[in-house]
């Protein structure tokens, strides 16, 4: 039998496996923005095992705007790389503090 | 029963492994890749939970778009990827430590969530009624959520046009339709009437 807590675990270990690619990968700018959409992956499978389990359709919906907030920000995350290194003819993060002000 | 444990833990295996290794490719396009299939193993559990909208949603939106727009910056970007991999084993027994630590901390609640929280007394997922997955959706999103549904357009919205702003670039030296000029324009400052000699020509 399937349990609540497999789903659950799966979700864990999903989102450890993003924290952790944002610590080894930390000059890759690249790498870090997969890493959060895994982070954001394994917050909708929470949301989506709860719904089902607790038979409530709403975190299903949480679930769909999190999808949105997710696409937004890679859209905007994809671009200001784009245009970083259109200025720098680098991606490297630790040089990202000149685009202050 | 057997069947959906064994599909279970192989989708959760794919997802798992796959996640490991856009971490750890060496080549960017082959973590987009594998984004990708871990999405699609995503997908499977949430089908496998009787969400398949959100399983669809997921396929569109994360397969469709978000990883192909990935996998154009990477291809897009000329970038030594090897100069931003330094770095990679002296932060990997740290970063290992605290996942360990995370990964545990987070199942010991998941564990004590399943079996005392609020999920304690459910019943198993929920049975597939007359209802559909998406109706269900779309019954209390089209209702209950509306303006949180709008608001998630607006965010859609802003976020393309901040990404258009921010990529889009003016190049010199190329003709452009300047529409304020056209609408500007009179007969008087278009037009010049010149009487001609016959068998002259305009000249100049």
């Amino acid at each position: 039998m399937i349990g609540l807590a497999n789903y659950l675990t799966v979700a864990a270990i999903l989102f450890t496996i993003g924290v952790l690619g944002i610590f080894v990968n930390r000059k890759n700018i690249i790498v870090i923005l997969m890493s959060i959409e895994l982070i954001l992956l394994a917050v909708n499978i929470n949301l989506v095992s709860f719904s089902v389990y607790l038979h409530n359709v709403v975190g299903q919906i949480y679930a769909l705007f999190v999808l949105t907030v997710a696409a937004a920000e890679a859209a905007v995350g994809l671009a200001i790389l784009v245009t970083f290194f259109r200025w720098r003819g680098d991606i490297a993060v630790d040089d990202a503090s000149v685009m202050k002000g | 029963m057997v069947l959906q444990a064994i599909a279970f833990y192989l989708l959760a295996l794919t997802t798992v492994g796959a996640a490991l290794a856009v971490i750890t490719a060496r080549n960017p396009v082959h973590s987009v890749l594998f984004l990708i299939t871990t999405f699609f193993s995503a997908a499977g559990l949430f089908v496998l939970l009787g969400a398949e909208f959100l399983a669809m949603l997921l396929v569109v939106v994360y397969v469709g778009a978000v990883a192909v727009l990935f996998l154009f910056v990477v291809m897009m970007l000329d970038v030594d990827f090897a100069a931003l991999r330094e770095g990679f084993a002296q932060y990997l027994p740290i970063g290992l430590v605290v996942a360990f630590i995370l990964v545990v901390e987070m199942i010991f609640v998941t564990a004590s969530v399943a079996a005392n929280g609020a999920a304690a007394h459910s019943t198993g997922p929920q049975p597939t009624g007359s209802v559909t997955n998406a109706e269900a959706i779309g019954r209390v999103l089209y209702t209950d959520y509306v303006y949180l549904f709008q608001i998630a357009g607006m965010v859609l919205l802003v976020a393309m046009i901040g990404a258009i702003v921010l990529t889009l670039k003016h190049r010199d030296g190329i003709k452009r339709q300047d529409i304020s000029r056209q609408v500007a324009r009179t007969p008087a400052s278009g037009m010049r009437i010149v009487s001609i000699n016959s068998g002259e020509g305009i000249g100049e």
